[in-house]
């Protein structure tokens, strides 16, 4: 290209100097952002630029919802309001007995030693978009760190896990569905207890639990819950149902298909108290008693 | 018309109007698009990048094809770095070609852009797949088609403000006034 162009007029660097200049930029930023997370503060810069284009690109769908629900008729409203109002009702007196059982709970764990459960509170999101990342399954909500959310925590619906918070900006946050095919969440069976790890499949919306032995005691309609033991999803929220079970190799294959879903409603919560169990302190090594402090005996030993 | 092997002048196009169409085509991207939509949603910023890159190679740089890629990452969660990437190789080879893809038509032009998109939409695909993505399969790249079909409606739009009323051609002067 340059060749055509007589030596005395400016052009700077040539194209192919300039493409090879931001082709490695945008390699390093790759590696540096998937391998070693130091790029948090530029996203997060980026992400507030692109906010109010975003907000604008959301307006003519916002709008036109808005206007939909203003020429709602009367009558729906009216069917809609008593179908409320007796679900209400039903669920003000479990709610009653919920209650009851919690204290019951909570005295009997006490009884037994056995740790409290954190309390949990939640902030009701809104998914702003499905991503458009064909490669993941992501939902992009309107709340953010302003808002208290933090990577990791769980996200809910009414039903059941939604998925987990993986990225958070300051006016919104990323959800990775459980659906993705990274995303691993720890449950088990409510007919028997046992536990498996329920892998996404990644794009036609199933799990897999993989790794259960093919005489494994689980059977179809099975309903998987959260077990809690990672630490993360409180105990005992629906994930999925097993909807199909091959026994033909050594591991069984089991598909189940998710209890939640994003597509039905707008809202979903973020579960964003500490739900970590505390732990039990670090078991004090009986050689080195003497130190109260946990750390020190470790680092002696590696000394030794 | 615009006949093969003979371009009309045109005046050059202000870097405003660059900026503007580019944050359109950023506005356009960003719209809640899903399920099938979304299959065939031509990336928007890519064809404008294409065009700029085409038309004005001088004024449209690899910088502003870099921002606005990195730009579509962070709103698209994809991997930092997989969007600026492929723009640069998409204007690089824009870039390479833009003497030969102006001699033709809109039609013939869009025969060349439609290598250009799959380029750039298979630098992506390589890249998560690297990355250790599942392939999506062989919809990945149905936008493209959507984008090459939008090529002339893209080119006409936007070299309308650069066609003035200095314009000499005789069809076009009858046709605009």
């Amino acid at each position: 290209m340059d060749h055509q162009a007589p030596p005395f007029f400016k052009h700077g660097p040539s194209p192919l100097a300039r493409f090879m200049f931001f082709a490695f930029l945008s390699l390093m930023l790759m590696a540096l952002d998937a391998r070693l997370n130091t790029l948090n503060s530029l996203r997060q810069a980026l992400s507030v630029a692109i906010t109010p284009l975003q907000r604008l690109a959301n307006l003519p769908a916002e709008l036109l919802d808005r206007t939909g629900n203003f020429f709602v008729t009367q009558g729906r409203l009216q069917s809609e309001n008593t179908a409320f109002r007796q679900r209400q009702l039903v669920q003000a007196v479990q709610l009653q007995s919920m209650q009851a059982t919690q204290g019951e709970n909570a005295y009997l764990r006490k009884i037994l030693g056995i740790h409290q459960r954190r309390g949990e509170s939640m902030v009701t999101a809104e998914i702003i978009y499905t991503g458009r990342d064909p490669f993941s399954q992501k939902i992009i909500v309107d709340k953010g760190s302003n808002h208290k959310i933090q990577a990791g925590q769980p996200a809910l619906d009414d039903v059941g896990v939604i998925g987990q918070v993986t990225r958070v900006y300051p006016f919104n946050s990323e959800v990775t569905l459980l659906t993705d095919k990274d995303q691993a969440v720890p449950v088990e069976i409510v007919r028997n207890g046992t536990r498996a790890i329920a892998f996404g499949h990644g794009q036609d919306g199933a799990l897999e639990l993989p790794f259960m032995a093919a005489n494994a005691d689980i059977q179809n309609g099975d309903t998987l819950v959260t077990s809690g033991i990672d630490g993360i999803y409180p105990t005992g929220l629906p994930v999925a149902v097993v909807s199909k079970i091959e026994r033909n190799a050594a591991f069984a294959k089991i598909t189940c298909t998710p209890s939640a879903g994003v597509n039905r409603h707008k809202q979903l919560l973020i579960l964003i108290g500490e739900v970590r169990p505390v732990l039990p302190p670090i078991p004090v090594d009986p050689d080195s008693a003497k130190t109260a402090d946990g750390k020190a005996p470790a680092l002696k030993k590696r000394r030794n | 018309m615009h006949f093969a092997g003979s371009p009309e002048l045109l005046r050059p196009a202000s870097r405003k109007f660059i900026l503007l169409t580019l944050v359109c085509g950023l506005l356009l991207n960003l719209l809640p698009w899903h399920g099938l939509a979304l299959l065939f949603r031509p990336d928007f910023v890519a064809l404008i990048l294409l065009f700029w890159a085409i038309h004005e190679p001088r004024k449209l740089g690899f910088t502003a094809a870099w921002v606005a890629g990195l730009l579509m990452d962070i709103s698209d969660g994809a991997a930092f770095g997989q969007h600026a990437l492929a723009y640069v190789v998409g204007i690089y080879a824009a870039i390479l070609l833009h003497r030969r893809i102006q001699r033709f038509t809109l039609w013939q032009q869009a025969a060349h852009v439609l290598p250009l998109l799959l380029l750039l939409q298979a630098t992506m695909m390589l890249i998560r797949l690297f990355g250790g993505a599942a392939s999506p399969g062989l919809g990945y790249f149905l936008s493209c088609l959507t984008g090459t079909v939008l090529w002339p409606a893209i080119s006409q739009l936007f070299l309308l403000p650069q066609r003035g009323r200095q314009d000499t051609d005789p069809v076009y002067s009858t046709g605009h006034k």
